[in-house]
């Protein structure tokens, strides 16, 4: 069965709020409008208004009415119209979801998730267009997933309902409207990703490429064309990037001996930076035979201008380059 | 005859004020030709953008102002030279009326770098002389509009900033945190909502606990105003400058009407019914209304507006083409404007590590 991103995030959240009644939806034009990015559809029509609530213009104070609801035992699944507006709210995520727990010595637990679209879209400019990788998964307390395909965006979102911890789930609206495969299994209403865990989309022995979200595609086509040179590139789908599954990073350089890291976000201090530090403090540091590049998004805000823009985001072309440059191939 | 006056058909509501602006209010010939010229290159620009973008020509987000017309006509007549405005995404007829060309809106929109801001921010980021955008964060702008006031008082300037957002941006938390700073410190600004109806998909009483939105500043004096009406506009944003630049901040609610939907995505009909959109068509139109009103007194004949029409229409059909030819800027220009006044040489990383470019 083929089945979008939107369509799975969607029945993630049916399911969910089907599932228990504690798990609420709340956010900005997703109860009547079905969705700014029609990820809620049919969600108000089934649930009603008292579990599909639609908020203001007010982002600072519906996510603390959110969070406020989850100290107090709800289940709220928060919506950021994308994520470039959650930062008119981020104080409450990381000031109040993400330390009470720890705040509290354990007394008052904040079980709430986060989500909507992250990074760039098209055409939507700078202010529109940046990736909260970093900022997020930078956070104690909090939990971060970013999926790729439908089947992580179900399982992924389904776990993180189910968590008892503040999660961050970071889409991409690119993504809503591609197709995927889903297994039998992924179409159950038990299906859960583990939270932590990396995912090996395509095994190989001669190179490990890293990636999350829309830069798993990156790495695929990157792969592809690797193949057709007689390279076998390994492609690590993070799912997770808090906590980072550092294990399956470890256990593939051990393998390949190489890595490439891609993102869409800005380079500095970023999660292929992350990465890096992580193999260096590790055994896997003993395994690389060369240099390990980052592919990222330009260090620049995001122009609107098509050719600007396009030069501004990686491409499976800026990872070919990075993977020949690690495999000294010319 | 060589003036136009009459009598407002609704009064200004007030908050906090014991006196308001005339009812009566007037033109003369050439005010009412420039009034009605700009109103119609407005809208004729808009509805070239929406075409533009049904052609893939412009893309993401695009915001269109049709319908609100006569608020930024209005107000920017009243308003000295030097005084400052700045506005959110809804930006395109804001831009064109702080004295952006047609071709610098058209070609921002279209990406290219005749664009007022060479194609580097589109729709949304739109800038010019004592214009300050273009914010595409809703409610940004507001707490920016006292600030920019707080230059112009800091510097003894006389003049004023208008701080312009929607009735959505009405329930930002930073929008109530700039009423009050402005009141503290008595800030020379003009808050202006322009209430077309809509927050993109949620009307007015869905989401906003009170739609009086001219008393929500509370201590802020405010006045509702029929933002249809360009003189009645005009009229209202002369006493909120001399009483800004007196007494400190005040809060103009424009009522006014957005035709399209919130954005090109969104059709603007799963939230309203077409009958309304008519409606307001018909019976309130900003240009339409105020052309009746000056041809019906004699002030100008229709053939005088016939020929600003079909000025307005060869203007646009040259702007059009030179936003579909004109060139894009080179891919370098993407890695400059980082910083103001970089360090000789400094340079910055593209997409992978092999890709550094010096950033002027």
């Amino acid at each position: 069965v083929q089945m979008t991103v939107r369509d799975a995030l969607n029945s993630a959240i049916d399911e969910e709020l089907a599932r228990d009644q504690k798990v609420i939806l709340i956010g900005e034009e997703v109860a009547k409008y079905d969705g700014a990015y029609k990820v809620s559809k049919g969600l108000f029509a089934k649930y009603g208004e008292t579990r599909v609530i639609d908020t203001p213009i007010s982002e600072m104070g519906f996510t603390g009415i959110a969070v406020g609801a989850a100290m107090a035992g709800l289940k709220p699944v928060c919506e950021f119209m994308t994520f470039n507006f959650s930062m008119q709210a981020i104080d409450q995520v990381v000031n109040s979801a993400a330390k009470t727990y720890y705040m509290s010595a354990g007394q008052v637990s904040v079980p709430i998730v986060f989500r909507g679209p992250n990074g760039s879209a098209l055409g939507v400019a700078a202010q529109h267009s940046q990736c909260f990788a970093a900022w997020y998964s930078h956070v104690p307390g909090l939990k971060v997933v970013s999926p790729y395909s439908s089947e992580d965006a179900k399982g992924l979102l389904k776990a993180a309902i189910r968590d008892p911890n503040p999660v961050v789930c970071l889409e991409n609206e690119i993504m809503y409207g591609v197709s995927f495969p889903m297994s039998q299994e992924a179409l159950s209403s038990d299906y859960v990703i583990p939270i932590g865990k990396a995912k090996i989309e395509r095994p190989g022995k001669h190179i490990t490429l890293i990636g999350h979200s829309r830069a798993v595609q990156f790495c695929l086509e990157a792969a592809a064309e690797m193949e057709k040179m007689g390279v076998e590139c390994e492609v690590l789908n993070l799912r997770t990037l808090r906590p980072l599954d550092e294990e399956a990073i470890i256990n593939s350089i051990k393998k390949t001996n190489h890595l490439v890291t891609v993102e869409q976000g800005w380079p500095q201090y970023g999660v292929g930076a992350e990465i890096i530090a992580k193999i260096m403090e590790s055994e896997a540091f003993n395994y690389l035979d060369a240099p390990i590049y980052r592919v990222s998004g330009a260090d620049v805000p995001l122009a609107y201008a098509k050719s600007l823009e396009s030069n501004s985001l990686p491409t499976a072309q800026n990872v070919i380059k990075s993977i020949k440059k690690s495999l000294n191939i010319n | 005859n060589t003036t136009i006056s009459y009598t407002i058909d609704k009064s200004y509501d007030l908050h906090r004020l014991e006196q308001g602006p005339s009812l009566e209010v007037s033109c003369n010939k050439e005010e009412a030709l420039d009034f009605y010229r700009k109103m119609q290159y407005i809208r004729r620009l808009e509805t070239t953008s929406g075409n533009l973008y049904k052609d893939k020509q412009i893309r993401g987000f695009c915001h269109l102002y049709s319908g609100q017309e006569a608020v930024c006509v209005g107000m920017k007549a009243a308003l000295d030279q030097n005084d400052s405005v700045i506005t959110a995404y809804r930006a395109h007829g804001w831009t064109y009326i702080m004295g952006v060309s047609l071709l610098g809106v058209l070609a921002e929109l279209t990406g290219r770098r005749t664009g007022c801001a060479k194609g580097k921010g589109g729709s949304m980021h739109m800038y010019t002389k004592n214009f300050y955008g273009g914010n595409g964060i809703v409610g940004a702008q507001i707490p920016l509009g006292a600030g920019i006031a707080l230059k112009h008082k800091y510097m003894n300037e006389p003049n004023v900033c208008v701080a312009l957002y929607g009735d959505g941006a009405a329930n930002q938390g930073q929008v109530f945190e700039a009423y009050n700073m402005a009141k503290l410190w008595n800030l020379p600004v003009i808050f202006v909502c322009e209430n077309n109806g809509y927050a993109m998909g949620t009307s007015v009483n869905r989401g906003s606990a009170s739609a009086d939105f001219y008393t929500r500043g509370d201590f802020v004096p405010g006045m509702r105003v029929d933002g249809m009406d360009v003189l009645g506009v005009r009229e209202a944003t002369r006493f909120a400058r001399d009483f800004a630049l007196t007494n400190g901040p005040i809060l103009l609610e424009m009522v006014t009407y957005r035709y399209s939907g919130h954005s090109m995505s969104d059709p603007g009909t799963s939230y309203r019914n077409r009958e309304e959109v008519q409606e307001v068509r018909q019976k309130r139109d900003p240009i339409t209304t105020f052309s009746k009103r000056i041809t019906e007194a004699g002030l100008v004949t229709p053939e005088e507006l016939k020929e600003i029409d079909n000025g307005v229409r060869a203007e646009m059909q040259e702007v059009e083409r030179r936003a579909l030819t004109d060139p894009e800027l080179d891919v370098q220009e993407l890695y400059n404007d980082v910083y103001y006044q970089p360090e000789p040489g400094f340079k910055v990383r593209g997409c992978d590590n092999f890709t550094y470019e010096v950033s002027k």
